[in-house]
């Protein structure tokens, strides 16, 4: 049961800008929840301008699935709607009146509950977006008989935030909330933690799941290939993911009977004064992190790590999933003759820098895409990097001839763009991997629907 | 660097859409990314990328020649010298080669240059790096005495049939390169087989040592003149007339140590010809119904071109198998084949760029199938994990 399992290929990438481990409080009363942070979700409003709203107020739902429904964090009044081209949705912000009132939906014994009530009760409040599926890492279906739940309890991007500190302290909304879990499927929920550095006592201790130790460079910690080692997803089937903070939050929904939305984020990254980890609720205002606390350059704010995060403008707000913002230098500049000069203190995982000569040195990286987009021409680079049983090369061919086929032979419904991020970091031809990567998955499920 | 930088930005909207030079855009990149790593930011999925990009990998491959292409040099000087009798010492050895071989490196580059730049700009797409490493190889595996238009025709042939026509870099079928190899030996045999053509200045024939016959190795053994094979150590240090570059296997070992410590040449490609080679050489061992297939598997893998072409062409990876399984079988059937052609083929001495333009066009059916079989693995544990869910 405690059988290590060891990931050869990969990566760690080590940056500066590591957070302090000390979790201060952010003082903001500026929330928002983006539609665009759901993928294949289209966002039916539920809420106007000027509308009070408590803490797991509805404010939006999917048009397609009525019962998934996007709730508030905190109660407050709704500041603003802002659309974007074409009128999408793209924020609902929410102005927090810092008393923290919140939509009773009542307090259970999830053991005592069967799955449907779970379902329910994660429905109504809100949470359930925070449960996704794999294949296509949208939000799962309900209805769906998912064949295991998996949680990473650690994660090996860049600069990750450390759960072993966010979850200190609260083992029993944790373990309440894997009770919940074990409601809503017939197979195992996986607790999954890294074989070296997980020493938090409420991971270890928990109760009524399988816990599986995982040893490796990134991707390790990507729930994406500990379910290819431990249950891989064959045509069909479903597994569900969730990341430790959101098990908390369920726990303490049928602890309290509200929608909790706690959440630490870590700010991190070259270009963050003091690193450190930030108590708040989910969907703050970036500038409530970020000011007098970043340097003077031109910066690129980043909801998530460096691999898969997402860009942020400067007035806007953490993703839903993000528990960490990284903050690093923008890349526009041109450098004399960059691709001849040896380059010492350049990242690359190549060995025609001298950088492989000092692997624990960490980096400053900035966004500069070191060369021009070309055709592919180096072979056998991602699997180096690449730990499934996957031909990454020839699935990415795949998906740019859109032959749905082939995917599904060679094993896209195992995989997600997360887990395409250090190819397309290492690619020489500079081709935007996930980016196809989430092409495949939308034509998959469209193809499949 | 900055008045330089200051220059071309000066330029640059001179080149771009509505610009005055507009149709030029392509070469103007070309010349502009080749001083500047250019300013671009990543736009999508990670939001960093490896310093690495397609220039810094091809300078690494051509590196990696230089040893071969120096040695070459000395070497051409050397033969000359040597079949007038004469032995001048290290200066003019070396003036003599860069005379000879020079003047292929400078043809070579700006013909098939020139058809890469005409090509991307009708096009409107970046040139792309490939050429600076066919450009390389081409002089290198042509015999010296090979006249100045034939390379500029392999070269453009080599561009445009071999690769353009496909799509450009990334997406041909053959190896550029021996595609323009092919082309010299097919097209003008006479320039490229016999004694004659390996030491500058032998056709003419002019002051030549009597019984001086330039014959290579590999034209010895295939007369089945096997006690007038040089010794080992002049196959290994590369003392003998052959192509320019193919001779020393010092050299070439040099590069295929920098290949594949900086992870850019594949080693399985290159340990799995050798492998296919010593293979053949073995079975012909077994076999031996001639002076030939008596040769021992060492002499067959340091004569001819055996080394140069598994080090810097079977390795391409645009035309080798992609699967790294696929490289294990690419790479040996390439050596096996090249002993065999060869040893067999009464017409050419030498069997390595066959036996690589062969593998070029097999490399797609071997990946073919190692792919398949992840396929079916995946299906098998489809119809396999189905089962225990079904009785939960």
């Amino acid at each position: 049961m405690s059988n290590v399992i060891r990931i050869k290929k990969g990566l760690n990438i080590n940056m500066i800008g590591e957070a302090e481990k000390t979790i201060k409080e952010l003082t903001t009363d500026q929330f928002a929840i983006k539609p665009t942070d759901f993928i294949g979700v289209f966002p039916k409003l539920l809420v106007a301008e000027g509308d009070q709203v408590k803490a797991g107020s509805p404010l939006f739902m999917d048009k397609y699935r009525e019962n998934i429904l996007f709730t508030s964090p905190v109660s407050g009044t709704i500041q603003e709607i802002k659309r974007g081209a074409k009128r999408v949705l793209l924020e609902v912000r929410i102005l927090s009146d810092g008393k923290d009132e919140a939509v009773d939906f009542g307090q259970s014994d999830p053991l005592k509950l069967d799955k449907a009530a779970v379902t329910e009760k994660l429905l109504a409040s809100g949470i359930w977006p925070m449960l996704r599926q794999r294949p296509y890492s949208v939000i799962a279906n309900p209805a769906d008989e998912p064949k295991a739940i998996f949680i990473s309890t650690f994660d090996s991007a860049p600069l990750a935030p450390d759960n072993d500190l966010i979850v200190h302290g609260q083992g029993d909304a944790f373990q309440k909330g894997l009770d919940a879990l074990t409601r809503l499927t017939k197979g195992k929920v996986h607790l999954n933690l890294d074989a070296g550095s997980t020493q938090s006592k409420v991971f270890a201790n928990s109760k009524g799941v399988q816990i599986n130790k995982f040893a490796g460079p990134h991707p390790a910690g990507n729930v994406g290939v500990q379910i290819n080692k431990i249950d891989p997803i064959n045509k069909g089937e479903v597994v569900w993911y969730l990341y430790p903070q959101d098990v908390i939050t369920i726990g303490k929904l049928f602890m309290t009977g509200n929608y909790v939305a706690n959440k630490v984020i870590a700010l991190t990254g070259p270009e963050v004064l003091k690193p450190a980890y930030y108590k708040t609720k989910i969907g703050a205002r970036l500038q409530a992190f970020v000011k007098d606390n970043v340097t003077n350059v031109e910066k690129r704010f980043i909801s998530g790590n460096v691999l898969t995060g997402n860009k942020l403008e400067a007035d806007s707000y953490i993703g839903f999933y993000a528990g960490q913002i990284t903050v690093i230098k923008e890349g526009n500049y041109h450098e004399f003759f960059g691709w001849a000069l040896p380059g010492f203190g350049k990242f690359s995982f190549s060995r025609s820098f001298p950088s492989f000569l000092f692997k624990n040195r960490k980096y400053a990286l900035d966004t500069n895409l070191h060369g021009g987009h070309r055709a592919l021409v180096m072979t056998g680079q991602f699997e180096k990097v690449f730990p499934f049983d996957i031909y990454p090369t020839q699935l990415l061919k795949a998906i740019m001839a859109e032959d749905i086929d082939k995917m599904e032979n060679l094993g896209i419904y195992e995989v997600d763009e997360e887990d395409f991020a250090l190819c397309e970091v290492i690619d020489t031809s500079k081709t935007n991997i996930q980016e196809i990567v989430r092409k495949g998955l939308d034509l998959m499920r469209k193809e499949m629907s | 660097m900055k008045f330089l930088r200051d220059f071309l930005d000066k330029q640059k909207p001179q080149f771009e859409k509505g610009g005055r030079f507009e149709k030029l855009h392509s070469t103007f990149d070309a010349f502009e990314t080749f001083l500047f790593v250019p300013d671009k930011v990543t736009t999508t999925g990670a939001h960093f990328r490896d310093a690495i990009d397609l220039k810094r990998t091809m300078s690494v491959v051509i590196i990696a020649m230089l040893p071969a292409l120096l040695f070459g040099i000395w070497n051409v000087g050397y033969q000359h010298f040597l079949s007038l009798g004469q032995s001048p010492g290290f200066w003019p050895i070396i003036f003599y080669g860069l005379l000879k071989v020079l003047p292929i490196v400078i043809v070579s580059y700006v013909a098939g240059l020139g058809a890469e730049f005409i090509f991307a700009q009708s096009r409107g797409h970046e040139v792309n790096e490939g050429y600076l490493v066919s450009g390389m190889l081409i002089p290198l595996v042509m015999p010296v005495d090979i006249p100045l238009w034939m390379v500029a025709v392999a070269s453009i042939f080599a561009v445009v049939i071999g690769k353009e026509t496909f799509g450009g870099t990334g997406m041909n079928v053959f190896n550029p390169a021996l595609l323009a190899r092919a082309f010299v030996f097919f097209a003008y045999p006479a320039k490229i087989t016999g004694d004659a053509i390996w030491i500058g200045g032998l056709s003419k024939a002019e002051g030549v040592v009597d019984g001086f016959s330039g014959a290579t190795p590999l034209s010895y053994a295939a007369s089945g003149a096997m006690d007038k094979l040089p010794p080992m150590s002049d196959l290994f240090f590369g003392f003998v007339p052959g192509s320019i570059g193919e001779t020393s296997k010092l050299a070439i070992i040099i590069g295929a140590v920098i290949l594949i410590a900086t992870g850019i040449g594949s080693w399985r490609i290159i340990l799995s010809s050798i492998l296919g080679g010593i293979s053949m050489s073995l079975i012909f061992n077994l076999f031996a119904a001639n002076e030939y297939m008596k040769l021992d598997p060492m002499t067959q893998i340091m004569m001819g071109s055996f080394l140069f072409g598994t080090v810097f062409m079977a390795t391409d990876p645009v035309t080798a198998s992609q699967t790294n399984r696929g490289k294990w079988i690419y790479g040996f059937l390439v050596g096996f084949f090249a002993i065999m052609i060869r040893v067999f083929n009464p017409a050419y001495p030498e069997g390595t760029m066959l036996a690589i333009l062969l593998m070029n066009a097999f490399a797609p059916l071997i990946d073919f199938y190692v792919v398949e079989a992840n396929i079916k693995k995946r299906l098998k544990r489809a119809s396999l994990g189905l089962k225990p869910l079904k009785q939960n």
